[in-house]
């Protein structure tokens, strides 16, 4: 495999990582505003917290990872997606700003807040709205290079189908994905009650998730057909997405093996994502950026691949120990620990 | 000054860091204290010290999490403000920064695990090692992130034809000249601030009338290892002083307003410049004291700005950042001094109010010096982004909402530093060391 391929494979499936763990969390924190407001609060509340707790940081550093790295191997990035996405990135920035630290400041402080709460749930779709529609951005069309001045076409952006479409998709996906999560943990706790109200949801928003992606793949013919025919290649994969769905779906319905449907809903999600992104390839932007021109230097990327390799050998390991001690860990889960 | 967008984008960066360094050098130097007090508190089986550790533990978590989003915000800065300078740059130092986001991720799990099982395991020498991959990541992310700042003062390992960069070595880039005195002395400066804003927190209880065993111990630990980091900082302050005598003696010589080369420099502390005449008044002048701290004897040699072409001069303010400094270095050495010779020669004067009082002052005023030291080296930097290869006004963005992002960054800030000061304030309060100790029943 050449450099460029590692590169953008090994950051894609960060990514990947980076959509789950952060779902889980966004989702998380819009229920268990929801719930606050509905009275459905101490149930489903108790659940989310001992997820959350330990992790919301590393869900960050996901994302950070993937800037840093995108940054690192593909340096034309900086350039093109930086110069344009200055106002919009700030603004993304802000909302996770205030997100995490206020999550801190409920959590950790001595009281909770429902103004903390409230911003804590909001900014949890705001969030993959905003971030979703980098994924827009790079499809093309929206950033235009005059002369030395990269602009980005704000009005067009705010005003295409295809833009709404992503973050619809962005945004049920978000949902379905932390509910078919927190259902299959609420069943792990025992917790019968929460376990009841969040595969409500989770069956509430499975129907809306596909009929997004539908929209997206409709919507795409038009704003880009060159990647709608490369997608059209590739569709083996989102039929294999569908069939998961399907799987993930039967067994929610019928109360059985939480567990594997939320595996299941994690290969749904990976298939088409992979999809998506093999069929994007090679463009990082188009039509400025592929991964072939863009591409750091062969000593610098060999450089970051060894990183890479030995910072997996320290978190693999890590990450582990963290799932088995909170995740997995049957005392803890159950709010004995 | 005009404000165009490089100008702006100084700013807003200025402002990022600014505010992320107090809660960075918190993030770096608070964990040292934890493992410290709680290893104490395991080899004396003194609940005291557990409980210390426990409760800045509590306390560090917020800081914490202003930390990673404010570190989060200069991340995505880097790129969304300066891109023409990450195009280039970040070709050559890509690399640690992106072992820098290891270190985070390490630090990050660990500090996860330590934070929810502090009653979890038979032995509480399990749980104390969990915080030591904690320190190992969060003084790695330090040391990755500094060599990426002496990679722009001291630039290396790569050349530059027709702008294209060529034969990189990323290696060679970490390790430049700049890099050793300047990752020792941000971490003892670290060390030194996060002890001394323990420390002041307790001597501030004391005053209060809380002068039980539980802070008597708080502060003489605190006190101790203040001392250690202090001489530590200045020695490392001292090499750096040479660090920058051999490479980057222009930011040297604007700190001391010395402008013709020769052996025997003084040192000037305070005072005014006439820029015309190239004259100082008022200072306070320590003979042959430059020559000393750029090269160890009074006959050095000390470079003197005359040598280098009037653009290329920093700005000559950075004078009294240095001083500033370098004065803060010396109090607080001093009060940790003091309050320890007091202990050795008359138990009594341990507890002097006025002691207490400075050392009060003192955690406020580190963190000044390290917000002094960074201005000064980042302004003394100027105009250079990338010593000798790029200036600043030609990395920055080009946008014009530069302006608008600043005014939006500035009030989110401001409304961190409100809301988290009250949390952590809120937090204490409401459950005093007493308290806890009570229901925890542990012997006042
Ligand atoms: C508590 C904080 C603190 C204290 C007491 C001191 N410093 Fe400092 N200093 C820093 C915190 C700091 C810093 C924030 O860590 C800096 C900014 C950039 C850097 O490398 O370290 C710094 C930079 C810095 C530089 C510029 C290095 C460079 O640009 O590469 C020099 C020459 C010194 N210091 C020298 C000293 C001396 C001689 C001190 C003696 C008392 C001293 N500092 C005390
Ligand atoms: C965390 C510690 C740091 C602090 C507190 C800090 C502080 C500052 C300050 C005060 C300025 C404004 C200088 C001026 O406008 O004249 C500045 C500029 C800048 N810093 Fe640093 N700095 C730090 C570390 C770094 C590092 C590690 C990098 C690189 C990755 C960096 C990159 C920049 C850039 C790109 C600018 C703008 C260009 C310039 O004015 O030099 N800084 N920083
Ligand atoms: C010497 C100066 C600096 C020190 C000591 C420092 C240290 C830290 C620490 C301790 C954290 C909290 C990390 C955690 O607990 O997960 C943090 C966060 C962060 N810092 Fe800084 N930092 C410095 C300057 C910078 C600069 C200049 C940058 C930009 C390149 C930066 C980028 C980040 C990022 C991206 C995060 C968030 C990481 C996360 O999400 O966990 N830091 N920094």
């Amino acid at each position: 495999m050449s450099l460029e391929m590692i590169g953008i494979t090994v950051l894609w499936i960060f990514l990947y990582g980076y959509v789950i763990v952060a779902s889980i969390d966004f989702g998380a924190g819009f229920f268990s505003y929801y719930g606050k407001i509905t009275g459905k609060g101490e149930i489903v509340n108790k659940v989310i917290n001992r997820y959350l707790s330990p992790v919301w940081e590393v869900t960050n550093v996901f994302l950070i990872f993937f800037i840093v790295g995108i940054v690192g191997f593909f340096p034309d990035t900086a350039y093109y997606y930086g110069t344009a996405l200055l106002v919009p990135g700030s603004i993304a920035l802000i909302l996770l700003a205030i997100r995490g630290s206020f999550y801190a400041f409920n959590h950790y402080g001595s009281k909770t807040s429902n103004v903390y709460l409230f911003l804590y749930g909001t900014t949890g779709l705001f969030i993959p709205a905003s971030l979703a529609t980098v994924l827009t951005i790079s499809e093309g069309g929206f950033i235009v290079e005059e002369g030395s001045q990269i602009r980005l076409l704000m009005d067009q952006l705010f005003t295409s189908p295809f833009s709404w479409s992503v973050v619809f998709l962005a945004l049920v996906s978000v949902l379905f994905i932390s509910s078919s999560f927190l259902t299959y943990y609420a069943n792990k706790a025992e917790d019968r009650e929460a376990e009841k109200v969040l595969r409500s949801w989770a069956l509430f928003w499975a129907l809306p998730t596909i009929f997004a992606s539908f929209l997206v793949f409709v919507s795409m013919r038009n704003h880009n057909v060159e990647h709608f025919n490369a997608m059209l290649n590739s569709s083996w994969l989102f039929v294999v997405s569908m069939a998961f769905f399907l799987a993930a779906l039967g067994l929610i319905m019928q109360r059985k093996a939480y567990g594997l449907a939320f595996l299941f809903v994690m290969l749904q999600f990976a298939s088409a994502f992979f999809g998506y992104g093999q069929s994007h390839l090679p463009y990082l932007l188009y039509p400025y950026i592929t991964i072939h021109d863009g591409v750091t230097s062969s000593v610098m990327g060999e450089a970051l691949i060894w990183a890479f390799i030995g910072g997996l050998v320290l978190l693999v390991p890590s990450l582990v120990l963290l799932m088995k001690m909170f995740l997995f860990d049957a005392k803890y889960v159950k709010g004995q620990n | 000054m005009s404000f165009d967008p490089a100008t702006l984008s100084r700013i807003l960066t200025a402002l990022t860091l600014g505010f992320h360094i107090i809660f960075a050098t918190i993030g770096v130097g608070v964990p040292v204290m934890i493992m410290i007090a709680e290893w104490l508190g395991i080899r004396k089986q003194d609940p005291h010290y557990i409980l210390l550790a426990r409760r800045w533990a509590r306390g560090f978590t917020v800081t914490v999490a202003v930390g990673v989003v404010t570190g989060t915000a200069i991340g995505m800065q880097l790129s969304l403000l300066w891109p023409s300078f990450m195009k280039v740059a970040g070709q050559v130092i890509a690399l640690p920064l992106f072992m820098e986001t290891f270190a985070f991720f390490f630090e990050a799990i660990f500090l996860g695990i330590y934070l929810y099982t502090w009653d979890r395991f038979k032995k509480p020498l399990y749980h104390w090692l969990f915080v030591i991959p904690v320190v190992i990541g969060s003084s790695a992310s330090a040391f990755f992130i500094t060599t990426v700042n002496a990679f722009m003062n001291t630039p290396q390992g790569f050349t530059l034809a027709n702008g294209a960069i060529a034969a990189i070595e990323p290696i060679k880039a970490m390790f430049n000249p700049a890099t050793p005195s300047k990752v020792a002395h941000v971490l003892a400066s670290s060390y030194l601030t996060s002890a001394f804003i323990l420390a002041a927190i307790t001597a501030w209880s004391i005053l209060k009338g809380k002068g039980g065993e539980y802070h008597r111990k708080a502060l003489r630990l605190t006190m101790i290892w203040g001392l250690v980091f202090a001489v530590g900082t200045i020695v490392v302050g001292d090499l750096s002083g040479k660090f920058l005598a051999k490479y980057q003696p222009e930011k040297l010589a604007a700190a001391e307003w010395h402008f013709e080369t020769k052996p025997q420099a003084d040192l000037l502390l305070g005072g005014t410049l006439d820029p015309e005449t190239q004259e100082v008044k008022g200072a306070l002048v320590l003979p042959g004291a430059l020559s000393i701290l750029a090269g160890g004897t009074t006959n050095t040699e000390v470079k003197g700005l005359n040598d280098f072409p009037q653009e290329l001069w920093p700005p000559l303010y950075v004078h009294y950042l240095f001083d500033l400094m370098v004065i803060l270095g010396m109090y607080l050495a001093v009060v940790a001094g003091l309050f320890i010779l007091a202990r050795a020669w008359k138990k009594k004067y341990e507890w002097n109010p006025w002691l207490l009082r400075s050392i009060v002052a003192g955690g406020p005023l580190a963190m000044i010096a390290i917000e002094l030291g960074w201005m000064y080296a980042e302004i003394g930097r100027q105009p250079w982004i990338l010593r000798g290869y790029m200036k600043t006004s030609e990395g920055a963005t080009m946008s014009g909402d530069v302006g608008q992002m600043l005014i939006l960054f500035a009030l989110l800030y401001a409304v961190l530093a409100i809301v988290s000061t009250s949390v952590l304030l809120r937090m204490f309060r409401n459950n005093s060391p007493e308290l806890e100790m009570q229901k925890r029943g542990i012997q006042q």
